[in-house]
């Protein structure tokens, strides 16, 4: 039972990283836009919070500082694919590579610098509830940051007008352009927005989940993020409790292997990527589930004056 | 496209070209790439009277600063360089895959007048056999594999007397009478060290039992930390490794529990949870091969192994938390290790299905060592299949 309240702790953990980077692939890619960046704006919010962290010694500045380092490429990219409208897949793999090899050249130094000691965190009171307590009560207040994003997020898109704004964009952003509505600014919103929680995944990655920083560190996070939205078909919920599936599939296999059952950990590493290729078949079997599922403008370019 | 976005774009891409040729010229160091891009070439002094410098080449499977396996390669490479001063130059390249980028890499290197390569991975194996097949005048040393040609030879380092020492820290340390190791790839060289670590932890402690999980990567931080988090959760209160990062360390850290750091001496990244670091030294190897190649008695088709007692191998910064007498049995061991009184693999050994895989008295040869597919008896679970 101890062991089973564990696991649920370390998914949630493991799945936190993906949930906040997914919500904000999620945010631009519901106006329209595909940053295939999330790689490398997460690896260089990694090295920004962790050398903010390092200099400050405070981890919430450095969560900050990871915010901006993503909100800066992201607004990098927006220029480049909003208004020069350079192709969105290949200006994100480029964003990626340049992610990759700019945050290994700025953390040369910091590959020996330590953090200070990282805080516990649990609940007072609720922690001690045996199962639940350890299960749910014991993490970073990130995890729940996690959670409370997701609701809030499903509430500004459904619930609020600027959700049905952002919406309406990615889905016909001639018809909002008609309608007298600054297209393009709202996408650099989306798309500095979606960067600023990539930047906090990655940050939290490198100050707290593996307080350290090597080149790579993220390995892969960003790709699994991607697919993730993808797989939630674009729903704040679906983007948490698929996070937390992905994640847990990792700490599965691992708990299991302690446990002396033997998965091809390969398989397990493929998963999540087959599961979202599983998805896309099923929401395109007809023109009527596309449109229902997937933002119908996502990854073309907007021309206003056409 | 309006004429105005055209002539910036112009100017972009003169500015990109320029910032490119400019950031060409200098830098010594290459990032390998998947994709294909023109190489910067690595600079090298040419001294005209004196004779030419012999030129080496080494091929990093990580970063340099992973703080594990491809730091201490550097720190001999490193060593190689103050021991013979301008008569070598020396050169690498670091995150080169194991694949057939390793090949261009290789041949890269021989391109540029590299007479004496380093492939500091197993993986590296058959893109080196190729490339040396194809240039005889140059000489290869690859570490950790087993095939060999005229021009490429093999070296390794017996990381398992190194997990043996670890192994009779952690017995005398535990109190759950639980170790976890996080395993990276399963190949003979990380079981052994596996079962070298619980033979040394069961020479102190015979109800010891050991956990592994495989990761099956030797680089992954992330990966590694939930890998060591999930041994933790399964009970483990001792953590041991054989991936390349600090991250398990820095995990047990979190934990207040205890591990050893690997390959390099990682007591910075986890100081209360640091008990000792079992570290290999490249550097008497690398002067050796280097010494062989400036005097001309190198061959190949040979291999070298050292251990603890040619220097290769230690186990440092061992931690006031470890009680006198249990640093006594480390420090015996080493030199019973150095003086060749001590054996490791000597029988009987049973393997965890009850198999007994060595006789009473009987003493395991390196071919046998370089061979293991078993664990050995309080090892749990069995050994994952293929790689």
């Amino acid at each position: 039972m101890d062991q089973i309240a564990l696991l649920v702790a370390a998914t949630m953990n493991a799945g936190t990283v993906l949930a906040i980077a997914g919500l904000g692939l999620l945010i631009n890619e519901r106006s329209g836009i595909v940053n295939l960046g999330a790689e490398g704006m997460m690896l260089v919010a990694a090295i920004a919070g962790f050398a903010t962290g390092v200099h400050t010694g405070n981890d919430w500045i450095a969560f900050a500082a990871g915010m901006g380092a993503g909100a800066l490429m992201a607004a990098a990219f927006g220029a480049l694919v909003i208004w020069l409208n350079t192709n969105q897949y290949a200006t994100g793999l480029a964003l990626s590579l340049f992610g990759v090899g700019f945050s290994a050249f700025v953390g040369i130094t910091y590959t020996r610098e330590r953090l200070s000691e990282r805080p516990k965190f649990e609940i007072p009171g609720l922690a001690d509830i045996p199962f639940v307590g350890p299960a749910f009560f014991k993490h970073h207040p990130m995890v729940y940051i996690a959670i409370v994003l997701t609701v809030a997020l499903a509430w500004f898109l459904y619930r609020s007008r600027g959700g049905l704004v952002l919406r309406a964009v990615g889905e016909s952003p001639e018809s909002a352009h008609a309608l007298g509505y600054p297209v393009r600014r709202i996408r650099l919103a989306a798309v500095m927005a979606g960067g600023a929680l990539c930047g906090l995944a990655g940050a939290y990655i490198s100050v707290i989940y593996t307080p350290l920083w090597v080149e790579g560190m993220v390995a892969g996070k960003g790709w699994i993020a991607l697919a993730l939205t993808t797989f939630a078909t674009w729903r704040p919920a679906r983007v948490l409790a698929g996070a937390y599936l992905f994640g847990g599939v990792t700490m599965l296999q691992f708990a299991l292997q302690g446990a002396g059952v033997q998965v091809p950990s390969q398989f397990l590493t493929m998963l999540p990527y087959v599961a979202t290729i599983v998805v896309l078949v099923l929401i395109s079997r007809n023109a009527t589930w596309i449109r229902v599922n997937m933002p119908a403008s996502l990854g073309r370019p907007f021309f206003p004056g056409s | 496209m309006t004429h105005d976005k055209r002539s910036v774009l112009r100017l972009a891409g003169w500015s990109v070209l320029a910032a490119a040729a400019a950031l060409a010229g200098c830098g010594k160091k290459e990032e390998a790439k998947p994709a294909a891009q023109a190489p910067a070439p690595a600079a090298s002094p040419a001294a005209a009277p004196k004779p030419e410098p012999l030129k080496i080449a080494f091929a990093y499977v990580g970063p340099v600063g992973d703080g594990g396996w491809t730091f201490a390669h550097d720190n001999g490479r490193k060593a190689i360089e103050k021991e013979f001063g301008d008569k070598v130059v020396t050169s690498f390249v670091e995150k080169v895959p194991e694949s057939a980028d390793a090949e261009r890499v290789f041949r890269d290197m021989v391109s540029q007048g590299n007479k004496l390569i380093f492939g500091t991975t197993f993986g590296y194996m058959e893109p080196m056999l190729k490339v040396a097949a194809d240039h005889k005048d140059v000489k290869f040393e690859h570490a950790t594999g087993y095939k060999q040609a005229e021009n490429m030879r093999t070296y390794d380092s017996r990381t398992y007397e190194g997990a043996h020492l670890a192994g009779i820290i952690a017995g005398g340390m535990t109190k759950a009478n639980t170790l976890g190791v996080v395993g990276s790839i399963p190949i003979p060289e990380v079981i052994r060290n596996i079962n070298s670590f619980t033979l040394g932890a069961q020479s102190v402690n015979p109800k010891v039992k050991v956990k592994v999980v495989w990761v099956n990567e030797w680089f992954n931080p992330p990966k590694e930390t939930e890998a060591a988090q999930s041994l933790l959760n399964g009970g483990a209160d001792i953590l041991f490794q054989n991936t390349d990062s600090s991250a398990v360390l820095q995990t047990a850290e979190k934990a207040g529990k205890y591990a050893f750091g690997w390959d390099s001496d990682m007591t910075s990244y986890g100081p209360k949870a640091h008990l000792a670091s079992a570290i290999i030294n490249w550097g008497p190897y690398y002067i050796k091969a280097t010494r062989d190649a400036l005097e001309g008695k190198w061959t190949g088709n040979s291999g070298t192994w050292w251990g603890v007692k040619e220097g290769a191998i230690d186990i440092v910064s061992i931690s006031d938390k470890v009680p006198a007498d249990l640093k006594d049995k480390v420090e015996k061991a080493k030199a019973g290790l150095k003086d060749g009184s001590y054996v490791i693999w000597k029988g009987p050994v049973v393997d965890n299905a009850g198999k007994e895989v060595l006789k009473k008295d009987e003493v395991a040869d390196d071919k046998w060592l370089g061979g293991i597919n078993f664990y050995v008896k309080g090892v749990e679970g069995k050994v994952p299949t293929g790689k």
